[in-house]
């Protein structure tokens, strides 16, 4: 499954275009920056509730290949400014983050 | 261009962090004068006398008990009690430093208290030399001139385009969230455009970017440095306070002293250091409360075998 894979989808928005379409291969759902930083894979898709700046920051520090904002929250201009300089892909969705995980692990066919 | 607006020079943060990077040991008085619990206020005149000093630790079985200071002997004069003996006269709430706490450490305490002296001991308590504000001068002098020659060799062998070497500085203030991230985005670029593997990269990653966002959450402010050559990434991480009271709590996954904002950007889970330690090849953690806390991670690059944590 590729970035763009997502985009084509009707429950994720994307916000955030300018981002390199590379393979997702794993998942990884945490509101916790930490956490996200020492456990989430490299090209994994990160699901999450935490629309800010610093999710951006360490997306791109843990080889994230893009962010899906849970349960409709807003994602700041500053966060989206971030995630274009970084080529990360931002998606929003109204699903929330339990949802929108097991939606994810069949696409990957876990 | 106000004085907030104006960025510290690159060269003189080296200097700040390498004399943060001494130790207390590499600068001290090894040579002490100290006196006995039996000597009198008179052995200490004559000692300060003949050595121009103004402090004299006073020690019972090579334990600090006190402090003779140029005061104490003053008023015992005053008094003419020279004849009495150093416990009368000394001051007994004596404040001592750790041989092995780094020298920023050092020149906190000199901010802190307003002694002009202070009794170093080593892991079991004993006395092994004394720091002023001379050593600190002296040391600062020495590493002026290293850093110099230095730069002076530098200038004659820039480093090729694509070598590994890199040395850089980041200064991080308390609670500024939008700049931290930016050294470690920047180390990571650097090292991705000298080829080092992505699992490399992203372990300096991690450890780089939990060290820059603790400065900023949990410190009133330090600095972050980064020492790269082919074997290895060094990053040092320096502060000015509060210090932690209990490091290996600091440790300890979960544990945490964030606040609910800090919380709110996403930070304060508690496993900040210990992510660090987990991606390191070598971890060191000292601090003291009121006086700062150091952090140093180093990285191999040239991995014989897996790190356990891939």
């Amino acid at each position: 499954m590729k970035v763009s894979d997502l985009e084509s989808m009707e429950q994720f928005t994307c916000l955030q275009p300018k981002y390199s379409d590379v393979e997702i291969t794993a998942g990884y759902t945490s509101d916790l920056l930490s956490d996200v930083m020492g456990n989430a894979e490299e090209n994994s898709v990160l699901i999450t509730i935490q629309a800010h700046k610093n999710t951006v920051a360490v997306s791109s520090l843990a080889g994230v290949a893009a962010i899906i904002i849970c349960s409709r929250r807003p994602c700041p201009d500053d966060m989206l400014a971030a995630a274009a300089a970084e080529g990360l892909a931002v998606f929003r969705t109204a699903e929330n983050q339990f949802e929108t995980s097991a939606r994810i692990a069949r696409l990957l066919g876990m | 261009m106000s004085e907030e607006d104006k960025k510290p020079l690159q060269s003189s943060l080296r200097v700040q962090e390498l004399i943060y990077g001494l130790r207390i040991s590499e600068v001290m008085t090894s040579k002490v004068f100290a006196v006995s619990k039996n000597c009198t206020m008179r052995d200490v005149r004559e000692i300060m006398r003949n050595n121009e000093i103004s402090g004299v630790p006073v020690v019972d079985s090579k334990r600090v008990v006190g402090i003779v200071t140029m005061n104490d002997l003053m008023n015992a004069l005053e008094e003419g009690a020279l004849d009495d003996s150093v416990i009368t006269w000394m001051t007994s709430e004596v404040q001592t430093l750790a041989e092995d706490m780094p020298l920023s450490f050092g020149i906190s305490a000199f901010g802190k208290f307003s002694f002009r002296q202070f009794p170093v001991v080593n892991k079991s308590n004993e006395l092994t030399g004394i720091l002023t504000f001379r050593n600190i001068n002296h040391a600062l002098i020495r590493e002026l001139s290293r850093q110099l020659r230095h730069m002076e060799r530098q200038s004659e062998n820039p480093p090729e385009a694509d070598s590994l070497r890199f040395t850089k500085v980041y200064q991080l203030a308390r609670y500024d969230f939008e700049n931290g991230g930016t050294a470690s985005s920047e180390i990571k670029k650097f090292l991705k455009s000298r080829g080092v593997p992505p699992k490399l990269v992203r372990r300096v990653a991690v450890a780089s970017y939990e060290l820059e966002i603790n400065l900023v959450a949990h410190s009133i402010g330090g600095m972050l440095s980064f020492d790269i050559n082919e074997e290895r990434v060094k990053i040092s991480s320096h502060d000015r306070g509060p210090g932690i009271a209990d490091t290996a709590q600091a440790m300890t996954e979960g544990f945490s002293t964030a606040n609910e904002w800090i919380r709110s950007q996403g930070f304060g889970a508690g496993m900040g250091l210990p992510n660090v330690k987990r991606v390191s090849d070598e971890f060191a953690i000292e601090s003291a409360v009121g006086m700062g806390t150091m952090v140093q991670a180093v990285i191999y690059l040239k991995q014989e075998k897996e790190h356990e944590s891939q």
